[in-house]
């Protein structure tokens, strides 16, 4: 080994606890970075891969026919931004009805184009099953679309069309633009509307020049707009909202992931400032000596350059298997939702994360290696290692006259020997103050948007109706489990709410008699109930939204919906007839705002509500509807409510008030619960257990910063601290010393810190919402509480006194005669 | 009770019996490996006597004075000061009994740079949570009496050797200790400063100060010290009691006011 390779082994061997820190600190950053960088990159490849060589529609338009013809859509090809189109196509929302499916099954709203080929400019759609289809009786369906029996091979009919065709699935297509949830050809489409009702919509497939932010994809929309009749585009899809639904379930994970690797990468600089420049200052005779053998400057600075690099490689190294170890959970969310194989982290983010860091240590290390390097040989031979006696004189004179303990007015005036040391150990004490300050923040949002994200979930009791086999809210009928409505079901939101379809099959004019009737006694029951304050009663139900292809799920409320149950980001509750609200995913997927009125469709059933508020709502994927049923009536006339939301008198005794109720409800076909039985969100829960992980990780590394500038200090300081012993001072006086020389910082650190957690805090809970489709309410951002910062604040003063007590009691048992021999 | 205080109790009463104020008995000390520090060492030192201690670097001297001030534990026999067995003490006792029993003077002043002279002299006080008000009156008049009162808001960097010993010997005096134990007191003092420290002394011990110095200056013990012993080895080999006179020449010549100036550091002589 060559004399600079022994120099740099002895000094990273000599300094273990620096080592140890760089170590975790460079473990800490890369990991969260090689995290946060592969779930970007990962969680977007597999959608942008499959969107790319599809050629998928970055818009699709939908057309009202009657305003427009074929050929004056063919032409809005030509609209500025246009890149490349398709169709028109004819498509149509159906209710499609398999055979054979269980009495009661509800079928969902479905938009079904007319569609020759599945190749094309635009969509070119890749058949994964079976085969197109070829001629009338024939369909294709959206692989995103299937249901457990609508399979290869199953026989359908259309809802509403007593003597329409039957049709056969043939062939399952991937559209990664989601066009369509169905395909049929072209001349089977008119076969499929009801007679006499308006020709079906045309659908107009987009690739633009400029499609990467939602700003682009509008301005398409405006160009083809204009170039279409005017008022003939009645509504349109961003590839944007269908890839931000697929990426929802990592997407919320990125901002915060990001943050934590943003900070720790700022911890990692300052750590790795603060060890190798307490290494150049500790070792300052060692570099006069190695200098008087015949060190050049160069290979000085190398040495100490060197010194850092190797513990950061060795963290860097394994802050990459953890950032690998720890994405495994949230990939296997990406996979399942691209229904992929297992996804890694791609291998160039684990060498390239790790690499970065490595060269920002390296660029950090090199300004005290330099430094080390230009010393004078004789300077350095002959400087002592106890700081400038000048420094801080006046403090530490003006702090031992207060009225505080001897030990604890030298120990507040240690910072200012060592300013600018004391002052990037500060930083890293304000980062970790910052870091849990955010993290706390954090997971109280999260607590709440859990708590607020779920509309209805409010209230003492919540009565949910248990009527029989084939019934409502029984297994496999519309409300129970597995239907449509329950829980599992693709429209529910976790609990069986569901009403009955206005267009189910099952949907007899005497059952849905019996069904209100039924529900007009549960409600009669509970407004009589003693301890009852006011009650609402709520229905979901799936219908259409002009433009949009798909359903979305309608919640219509009657009673005393009250207005402050409902966490709104913007807007009001609805008020009056004909007003609606809708969370941010649906006003952006159907490109509508508050103000702006939307039609719902089934069947040939519409209706038109206006927007009058922003409902914060994370289930249903962000497109329930919710409205007065009176609102709905026409669309929806045989719903009935399903579940019942009641808030209790004051005083109510909650658990007799259940048991007395449910006595009545029972023979009802209905049964009440606390409403606060809701489990947890499993995605939320992984990203409480990652915050506190990365937050942990963060305040660990700041208190290695503190520890290893308190046993700098130390040992610069260890004659000093055999004088103080000399004189009578006890080791708890020492102790106490020690720690309120980092305590004064740490609170001034802290005091720091603390605003900027809150303003990360506030930019990223926010963008985590915008990441999912959705606002977050300010409500459930502002929560920081005037108790919780000042008790936040003194989180510096945490972080720093951990990280001092080590040394604190190495110093307090420091031999003292040992210690007077010292330099 | 505990064993050891029970002993402490019993050793109090055998040493206030006997009058003396440090009774060191079979006390050895080793460091690592080396040859003993001190070895089998007994020594008595009545309350007023001012007692110096001599002896070659490596001697054991320094060895003596930290046992004696409670900085270090005997790894055999008994170190008891006016009654309390000091090598039984803890860390915090140990502390304790130091601020309250014991003043110290080093050789080179040991003076914290970064306080003011009045601060380095109050600190005593301050650390053993003395009233204020009483020991700023202290501290006046021990810059007074000492002289240096007209430097008590200077830093101690822009003193001379004579006047920061001074400063130390009123430090060490600060919270009237029973004991004054100087370490090579003149040792980085020229001749001039050497003369006023060695006065100094010989005054406090005219006073009735107990004093226990560590010195290479034979002239220091012959004008200040009562007694004079001579540590060879770890042991006594001369104990003017006995009948010794410290001017005398000895077989270890090596030693005296000339080697005082050699640059020995603190501690350098055990």
């Amino acid at each position: 080994m060559s004399a600079l390779g022994r120099v740099v082994r002895a000094g990273v061997g000599r300094r273990r606890v620096q080592s140890a820190v760089m170590v975790l600190t460079t473990l800490l950053t890369v990991a969260a970075a090689v995290l946060a960088a592969g779930l970007l990159v990962a969680s977007r490849a597999p959608f942008d891969d499959a969107f790319a060589q599809q050629h998928g529609a970055h818009l699709t338009g939908q057309f009202d026919a009657e305003k427009a013809t074929d050929a004056q859509l063919r032409a809005t090809a030509e609209a500025g931004g246009v890149a490349a189109a398709a169709g028109p196509y004819a498509i149509t929302s159906l209710r499609l009805n398999v055979a054979g499916a269980p009495e009661g099954a509800v079928s969902r709203p479905m938009a079904v184009a007319g569609r020759a080929s599945a190749g094309g400019p635009v969509d070119d759609l890749e058949v994964t099953q079976g085969r197109w289809a070829e001629r009338p009786g024939e369909l294709v369906i959206e692989a995103g679309a299937l249901s457990p029996d609508m399979v290869l091979g199953a026989r359908v009919t259309v809802d509403g069309l007593a003597d329409g065709p039957t049709l056969t699935v043939v062939g399952i297509a991937e559209s990664v633009g989601e066009s369509a949830d169905g395909w049929v050809v072209p001349r089977q489409l008119d076969g499929l509307t009801p007679a006499g009702g308006a020709r079906p919509d045309r659908q107009m497939l987009y690739r633009l020049d400029d499609a990467d932010s939602r700003a682009d994809v509008a301005a398409g929309r405006k160009a083809v707009a204009a170039a279409a009749p005017a008022g003939a585009l009645t509504g349109s899809q961003s590839y944007l909202d269908v890839k931000q639904l697929a990426d929802e379930n990592t997407a919320a994970f990125i901002p915060f992931v990001t943050a934590f690797a943003l900070l720790g990468l700022a911890m990692s600089v300052l750590i790795v400032s603060i060890v190798v420049s307490g290494a150049v200052g500790a070792a300052t005779r060692r570099i006069g000596v190695l200098k008087s053998l015949g060190f050049t400057p160069p290979q000085v600075g190398r040495a100490y350059v060197a010194q850092a690099a190797i513990p950061a490689a060795v963290g860097a190294v394994l802050g990459a298997l953890l950032g690998n170890a720890l994405s495994v959970p949230l990939m296997s969310e990406v996979a399942s939702a691209y229904g992929t194989g297992r996804i890694l982290i791609p291998l160039w983010v684990d060498v390239a994360v790790p690499a970065a860091v490595l060269a920002l240590v390296a660029v950090t290390a090199l300004g005290p290696a330099l430094r080390a390097a230009r010393l004078r040989t004789t300077a350095a031979l002959s400087v002592g290692r106890t700081p400038h006696a000048a420094r801080g004189r006046r403090v530490r004179h003006l702090l031992g006259r207060l009225p505080l303990p001897r030990a604890v007015g030298l120990g507040l005036a240690g910072p200012f020997a060592r300013p600018a040391r004391s002052a990037t150990m500060a930083a890293a004490v304000a980062f970790g103050a910052l870091a849990v300050t955010f993290a706390v923040g954090l997971g109280t949002s999260l607590l709440a948007i859990e708590k607020e994200g779920t509309p209805d979930a409010a209230g003492d009791v919540t009565v949910h109706r248990i009527t029989g086999p084939g019934g409502p809210g029984a297994p496999g009928g519309p409300e129970g489990p597995g239907g449509p409505g329950g829980p599992g079901g693709p429209g529910g939101p976790g609990v069986a709410t569901s009403a009955t379809s206005a267009t189910s099959a099952a949907s007899t004019s005497s059952a849905a008699a019996s069904s209100a009737s039924s529900a007009k006694e549960i409600a009669a029951a509970i407004r009589a109930h003693p301890g009852t304050e006011h009650y609402f009663a709520t229905a979901e139900t799936d219908v259409a939204v002009a433009g949009r292809k798909g359903a979305v799920p309608l919640v219509t409320y009657r009673g005393e919906a009250p207005a402050d149950g409902h966490r709104l980001a913007a807007g009001r509750w609805f008020s009056a007839p004909g007003e609606a609200v809708a969370p941010a995913r649906f006003l952006a997927a159907t490109h509508t705002g508050i103000g702006d009125t939307v039609t719902l469709l089934d069947g040939d059933r519409t209706v038109e509500l206006r927007i009058v508020g922003e409902v914060f709502d994370l289930g249903d994927e962000g497109l329930a509807v919710r409205t007065a049923y009176d609102s709905v009536a026409t669309l929806v006339p045989d719903q009935t409510p399903a579940q019942y939301t009641v808030d209790l008198t004051p005083g109510t005794d909650r658990s007799a008030y259940l048991k007395a109720l449910n006595a009545d409800l029972r023979p009802l076909g209905a049964e009440g619960v606390f409403s606060e039985d809701d489990e947890a969100s499993p995605v939320l829960l992984a990203m409480q257990a990652l915050i506190a992980m990365l937050t942990a990780m963060l305040v660990a590394v700041a208190c290695l910063g503190v520890l290893n500038t308190v046993v700098l200090d130390t040992r610069e300081r260890v004659h000093d601290l055999g004088v103080f012993k000399a004189l009578g001072m006890s080791p708890r006086q020492t102790v106490a010393m020690v720690l309120t020389s980092v305590a004064g910082t740490g609170l001034v650190a802290g005091a720091v810190g603390v605003p900027l957690g809150v303003a990360l805090h506030h930019y990223v809970v926010p963008e985590m919402g915008r990441s999912v489709g959705t606002n977050i309410p300010d409500a459930l951002v502002d929560v920081y509480t005037p108790l919780g910062l000042t008790l936040l604040a003194l989180a510096g003063v945490a972080i720093a006194t951990a990280g001092a007590l080590l040394p604190a009691t190495w110093a307090a048992a420091t031999r003292t005669a040992a210690a007077l021999r010292s330099e | 009770m505990t064993a050891a205080a029970a002993g402490a109790g019993a050793a109090e009463e055998a040493g206030r019996g006997a009058g003396f104020l440090i009774d060191l008995r079979g006390v050895s000390r080793t460091y690592d490996d080396g040859p003993p520090a001190l070895d089998d060492l007994t020594l008595t030192v009545r309350t007023g006597e001012a007692l110096a201690v001599l002896g070659p670097s490596g001697s054991g001297k320094s060895t003596l004075l930290n046992l004696v001030a409670g900085l270090d534990r005997p790894d055999a026999g008994t170190v008891t000061v006016d009654g309390l067995r000091v090598d039984e003490l803890g860390e915090s006792a140990s502390a304790k009994y130091r601020r309250a029993a014991i003043g110290m003077v080093f050789q080179f002043f040991n003076l914290l740079d970064d306080l003011t002279v009045a601060d380095n002299v109050l600190l005593p006080a301050q650390l053993a949570g003395l009233p204020r008000a009483g020991a700023a009156a202290r501290a006046a008049e021990l810059l007074a009496y000492l002289g240096i009162e007209r430097h008590a808001r200077a830093y101690p960097g822009r003193l001379s050797g004579g006047e920061r010993q001074r400063v130390a010997v009123a430090r060490a005096l600060m919270n009237r200790p029973s004991l004054l134990l100087a370490d090579e007191p003149t040792g980085a003092l020229d001749t001039a400063s050497g003369a006023e420290v060695r006065e100094l002394l010989r005054e406090l011990h005219a006073d009735g100060q107990t004093i226990v110095l560590v010195t290479h200056d034979l002239t220091l013990a012959e004008s200040c010290a009562t007694r004079t012993v001579e540590l060879v080895d770890g042991r006594i080999a001369r104990d003017s009691a006995a009948g010794w006179a410290a001017g005398a020449p000895t077989p270890y010549g090596a030693y005296g006011a000339g080697a005082a100036s050699s640059g020995a550091r603190p501690g350098a002589a055990r």
